[in-house]
């Protein structure tokens, strides 16, 4: 796959994570819904400067999580994630 | 909100800056002083928040750059369309208060394991090896230490003066700009240099490599290439942007 050099990794969203599921996330393991691969979640690509965060597959790039936030609040799509073990 | 503290969450605090220690022209290391601080591993980081007058606040990850046990210090390097870094490296002073919430991170990071170590630094990434380097210091490790760092010159080399001081091997690579009479390496790191000072696969080493999205994908297909496992190949990404 094409890497693009502007997309960093998991560690980047560590804090968020932490804030969305109240643990420490970038060792959590997460299956992708496209593809099938398992990896921690450090390991996944991650946008930072899309409109909201997005995180994507380090295997197939297909689309795992979008966060968004909206005041207090944070938006969290994980239906590209088949399994996470939070 | 800062001081709302929930147990078992990751809360925003209060720091306040203790010191500020000039590394290079562009990098500065920032000690802080946090009352409520959980302690840290070596490679975690934390998040800074900045918030304007007017409400409008921008957050950014950074690396923790002292060993556990020591009081909490971020390495900053200053980008030139940065939002947050010029002011951290340009404005404050000790005594200012800074908003931060952390230690974060359990994947990158190093809890004095035996087995060989090889750290592999583009640039600023750095930080996070060198709060590793502590901790090997402090807790009197015999685990073999090797560190690539790759910068573009010499004076763009953060903690320069004491590196040479951990007990461990540096490898310096120079990619824009050599001293005269410079016999180190020079350019990228590539399959040559990796090969010459990669720890064998059959010695079970573990990598840390922190750097430029570019230099982490290139030095990781490397250490693969070599015969690493992916899964001892640990990758931090700052990439090119952030500020």
């Amino acid at each position: 796959m094409v890497v693009d050099l502007t997309a960093l990794d998991g560690n980047a969203i560590g804090g968020l994570l932490y804030e969305v599921f109240g643990k420490e996330m970038t060792t959590a393991v997460g299956v992708c819904a496209h593809c099938g691969s398992r990896r921690q979640a450090a390991e996944a690509v991650v946008y930072l400067r899309a409109p909201g965060t997005v995180v994507r597959c380090r295997d197939c790039s297909g689309l795992l999580m979008v966060f968004t936030r909206y005041r207090e609040m944070v938006c969290v799509d994980l239906t590209g994630l088949s399994d996470l073990a939070v | 909100m800062a001081g709302t503290a929930l147990r078992g969450r990751l809360t925003w605090q209060e720091a306040t800056v203790a010191e500020v220690i000039t590394e290079t022209a562009t990098a500065r290391t920032i000690e802080l002083s946090v009352p409520d601080w959980a302690g840290h591993k070596a490679g975690q980081h934390l998040d800074v928040r900045l918030t304007a007058e007017d409400g409008y606040s921008a957050e950014r990850s950074y690396s923790i750059a002292s060993a556990p046990g020591e009081p909490v210090a971020i390495t900053v390097q200053r980008l030139e369309d940065g939002e947050v870094s010029p002011y951290l490296t340009d404005d404050l002073r000790p005594g200012d208060e800074l908003e931060l919430r952390g230690p974060i991170g359990g994947y990158f990071i190093w809890d004095g394991e035996p087995e060989p170590v090889l750290l592999l630094a583009g640039g600023s990434g750095v930080v996070p090896l060198r709060a590793m380097l502590r901790h090997r210091q402090r807790i009197v490790s015999s685990t073999p230490a090797r560190l690539v760092y790759s910068a573009r010159s010499l004076a763009d080399v953060i903690y320069r003066s004491e590196l040479d001081g951990y007990g461990t091997e540096v490898i310096y690579t120079l990619t824009k700009q050599q001293p005269p009479g410079w016999t180190g390496h020079v350019g990228r790191v590539n399959a040559a240099l990796l090969g010459e000072v990669a720890w064998l696969p059959d010695q079970h080493p573990i990598a840390f490599v922190c750097g430029p999205t570019a230099f982490v994908e290139a030095v990781a297909e490397g250490l693969v290439m070599l015969g690493y496992p992916p899964g001892r190949v640990k990758t931090e990404r700052f990439g090119g942007a952030g500020g």
